[in-house]
């Protein structure tokens, strides 16, 4: 009697699990999983990664990358420069999830909406001055004055269907100051190859492929479904890939490459990432904050800059806290950003002696004391990495007190130009030189706590903007660097590897930019 | 009676009072919400204006003058990170939580006074010496390790339970619930039981504390010498008298749970509140972190009056005194 309830109860879990097992097979679906779940579907509210991630399934940009980051025409066909801006020739018979036609006004709608005050991407969308309708399928973004890299800017720039945007009350992206939650918060109609069939924030967000989307067989991908199940718990992550219950992680914590690699039916993709980590001196004060030295400022003098250069081995810490996953480097930014070179990124080398005697030249034989702010929650191993710079900073007389904390409190310190020495890190989404210059290097870049102002360096800045003829620009990167180079207002360390997670089953191509671009999935 | 009640209530009130300005100076030291509300393209200038729109820049005095101000008028704002309303996003992520908290405490209660009972009674037994040994694990280990060992072992190991989140859920109404799905069962169970380890241990390790100080007394030694069945002895005169401290403990510990949550919810990726709130302290989402603390502190004021009210059944002398 017993027994045979018992078998009752196991054969109806067992139909229970064929039936859950089921609809798998029919269809490809990829689940997968990462820290963070997207803030909001609206595609101009907020310019972060796992809304980015989520957003470009959905909407799309006029230009985009592909996984080796080259430009790929997506909702534009193709463009070309012109004196005051740049004519783009939409791709023609492209339609929103709802059907609407997108055409050139969704265009100009676009960028009116990404130009908001709320919107998040009002600095990427600056550049274009205001868009022309030439007719229904041609525009012109027009710029001011000529500028070479206006294609690279729009990658982040998603399109509206201004319609739908009218209809639905959703012209300006949501207000901080607002009382009520938006509409597109939760709602999207984008021409994406993924339409958005549910969502339960921090939970589980599906979507299925666009049945109507204009790029269906132009791609090697073959996803019918992804399921995205956002888990904040590094370890949890990983234990949900090893048990099968998710097929890809995009964010396995780099001490756990090895267990993955290890498991049957699990794979582990590496690319260095478009992300370099430095160490910034603030040469500009008169005297430091946290420094025993005082009346003078120790970093002002190149030779104090160089020592710490030569004294931090960038190798070591590749080695010792990186695992190996790590490029070390002499630049703040990494290859595949425009005006990355082999030969500027030869690291300045590791010499204890010669750190030693610079600093007797500059007057310090005995070091001095300093402090250095770290964040302990950003970047990949960000303090075992500051730890290291310590010790290795003692060893020339220097006595590093380290403030190890939380980004929300790390940042502040670099906005409000608190801090004499800091970690920082900078990714690239232009790709361009430009973007390192204007945040990090010129003057009054809004990042640049260092203090370097180099007038050549400014004025390269601002003469690349405009500088169309693309050999000579590419030569006036290099000479920044170069510059740059021997001034060292940084200490670079290095560039951060990105590493990916999946099962043995498919084949996604990883890219230095982080982004899961499931158009090129495959599920074999 | 009700006086005694109403003097309860002034009371809560107060507390309230405190924790809210407590809480809310602390939030001063989380950090800056302005860099994760803009991307790194922002200029100072956009930074500043964000500062300024929020009120970020009033003294602390002021701010929470406004926050309290619109919280009595039911206003808890807008979440910084995701912008909905705080009181929805709550609201919405309440069942898990109250859901996870009752299983767990449910484990903590059954096993928790079952084991104690029983190791109280056959103290010099080896199965009372072997559950009182393993129970030290409950307390000594953090929440962290016992959720990621129990992951490692039903979800990766054996592969019997989901590792994370919350699924098989049914809507009743505004409510989604795990309690009529087996799928909803599954995802439950080893996060209840992550969360009532620690309880469970304390209550087990209580109720048998408790049961020898009574086995002691006189009036067992009576009901012995009258000749009454072990069992009537055991549960109807022992049992109860050790309820008191048992129930107050339970009543504290239920709010503890609730707070205890936060890691559990985490590691498990439960969409509730705790998990809400981490994410919170993260981005210093302080709309989000001010209405969490209010109502984690209206809950604890809230389970202590009922746990005092509950004294006055259990205890008669607590009445008579009043």
């Amino acid at each position: 009697m017993k027994f045979s309830r018992v078998s009752g109860v196991s054969a109806i879990a067992l139909t229970a699990a064929l039936a859950l097992a089921a609809p798998a097979s029919a269809e490809n679906v990829l689940r997968w999983t990462s820290q963070g779940d997207a803030l909001t579907l609206d595609p101009h509210s907020q310019n972060e990664g796992p809304t980015n991630a989520m957003n470009g399934q959905i909407y799309e940009s006029l230009v985009t990358r592909d996984a080796a980051l080259a430009l790929q025409p997506e909702l534009a066909e193709s463009w070309t420069a012109a004196d005051d801006g740049w004519t783009f020739n939409l791709r023609k018979g492209v339609k929103f999830h709802d059907g609407a036609d997108f055409t050139a006004e969704d265009v100009v709608f676009s960028f009116q909406r990404a130009k908001e005050e709320a919107s998040d991407f009002k600095e990427q969308a600056k550049s274009v001055a205001a868009v022309e309708i030439i007719d229904d399928h041609t525009v012109r973004l027009i710029t001011d004055g000529p500028n070479p890299i206006l294609p690279n800017q729009l990658t982040g720039i998603l399109m509206v269907d201004s319609g739908w945007a009218e209809a639905n009350n959703v012209v300006k992206p949501q207000d901080f100051k607002a009382k009520e939650e938006s509409f597109a918060a939760r709602n999207t109609n984008g021409t994406g190859p993924f339409k958005l069939i549910s969502r339960a924030p921090d939970e589980l967000t599906v979507l299925e492929a666009n049945p109507d989307w204009w790029g269906k067989g132009k791609f090697p991908g073959n996803i019918d479904k992804i399921e995205y199940r956002p888990i904040a718990n590094a370890a949890t992550r990983v234990a949900s890939l090893l048990s099968g219950e998710v097929d890809f992680v995009l964010d396995p914590p780099l001490q756990d490459l090895k267990r993955i690699e290890g498991a049957d039916g699990l794979k582990v993709s590496t690319v260095a990432q478009i992300r370099s980590i430095f160490f910034g001196m603030d040469q500009g004060v008169d005297e430091l904050r946290s420094s025993d030295v005082k009346g003078k400022n120790p970093f002002k003098d190149a030779k104090v800059r160089e020592a710490f250069n030569l004294a931090i081995d960038k190798a070591a810490i590749q080695r010792v806290v990186m695992e190996g996953l790590s490029f070390p480097t002499a630049m703040i930014t990494p290859p595949g950003v425009l005006g990355n070179t082999p030969e500027l990124d030869e690291s300045y080398g590791f010499d204890v002696e010669k750190a030693k005697a610079l600093m007797v030249e500059a007057g310090y034989p005995d070091g001095f004391s300093i402090q250095l702010d770290c964040p302990n929650n950003r970047y990949n191993n960000d303090e075992k990495i500051c730890q290291a710079a310590v010790a290795m900073l003692a060893k020339i007389g220097v006595k590093v007190k380290l403030d190890a904390i939380p980004k929300a409190q790390h940042f502040p310190k670099i906005q409000n130009r608190t801090s004499d020495f800091y970690m920082l890190g900078w990714g690239v989404p232009t790709l361009d030189s430009h973007y390192v210059f204007s945040y990090l290097l010129e003057g009054e870049g809004s990042w640049n706590a260092t203090g370097y102002n180099n007038a050549k360096v400014n004025e390269i800045t601002k003469a690349i903007t405009t500088q169309t003829d693309i050999p000579k620009r590419t030569a006036m990167i290099d000479e920044a660097w170069q510059i740059i180079k021997a001034d060292m207002p940084y200490v670079p360390i290095h560039h951060q590897v990105i590493a990916w997670g999946m099962a043995e089953g498919f084949d996604i191509p990883i890219s230095s930019d982080d982004s899961l671009r499931p158009r090129f999935a495959v599920k074999k | 009676m009700f006086t005694f009640i109403l003097k309860r209530l002034g009371q809560s009130v107060l507390v309230m009072a405190v924790v809210s300005a407590i809480s809310f100076s602390l939030f001063n030291f989380v950090g800056d919400p302005v860099n994760n509300m803009v991307g790194q393209d922002a200029t100072r200038e956009q930074r500043l204006e964000i500062r300024e729109a929020l009120g970020l820049d009033d003294p602390i005095t002021t701010q929470y003058a406004r926050f309290m101000g619109n919280a009595l008028q039911g206003e808890f704002g807008l979440s910084y990170r995701i912008k909905q309303p705080v009181d929805e996003l709550i609201l919405a992520r309440l069942p898990a939580t109250l859901e996870l908290v009752f299983v767990s405490a449910l484990i903590a209660l059954v096993i928790g006074i079952g084991l104690g009972v029983y190791t109280g009674i056959r103290r010099k037994s080896w199965v009372s010496r072997t559950i009182l040994s393993t129970s030290l694990i409950g307390v000594s280990l953090p929440t962290f390790i016992i959720g990621i060992s129990l992951i490692y072992i039903f979800a990766v190991w054996l592969r019997w339970l989901p590792s994370s989140g919350r699924s098989g859920t049914v809507e009743l109404g505004w409510w989604k619930t795990s309690f009529l799905t087996i799928d909803g069962w599954r995802s439950i169970i080893l996060p209840a039981i992550t969360l009532s380890l620690f309880q469970l241990t304390l209550i087990l390790r209580l109720v048998r504390a408790e049961m020898l100080e009574v086995m002691r007394t006189d009036f067992i030694k009576f009901a012995r010498a009258r000749g009454l069945s072990e069992r009537a002895i055991n549960f109807t005169h022992a049992l109860r008298n050790t309820l008191v401290p048992v129930i107050t403990i339970i009543g504290l510990n239920i709010g503890g749970l609730i707070a205890f949550s936060v890691i559990t919810e985490t590691v498990f990726q439960w969409p509730g509140t705790g998990l809400m709130f981490i994410q919170a302290v993260d981005f210093v989402d302080v709309p989000i972190m001010a209405a969490y603390l209010v109502f984690v502190a209206l809950l604890f004021v809230a389970i202590n009056l009922v746990v005092d009210i509950l004294y006055m059944f259990v205890d008669p002398r607590i009445r008579l005194g009043d």
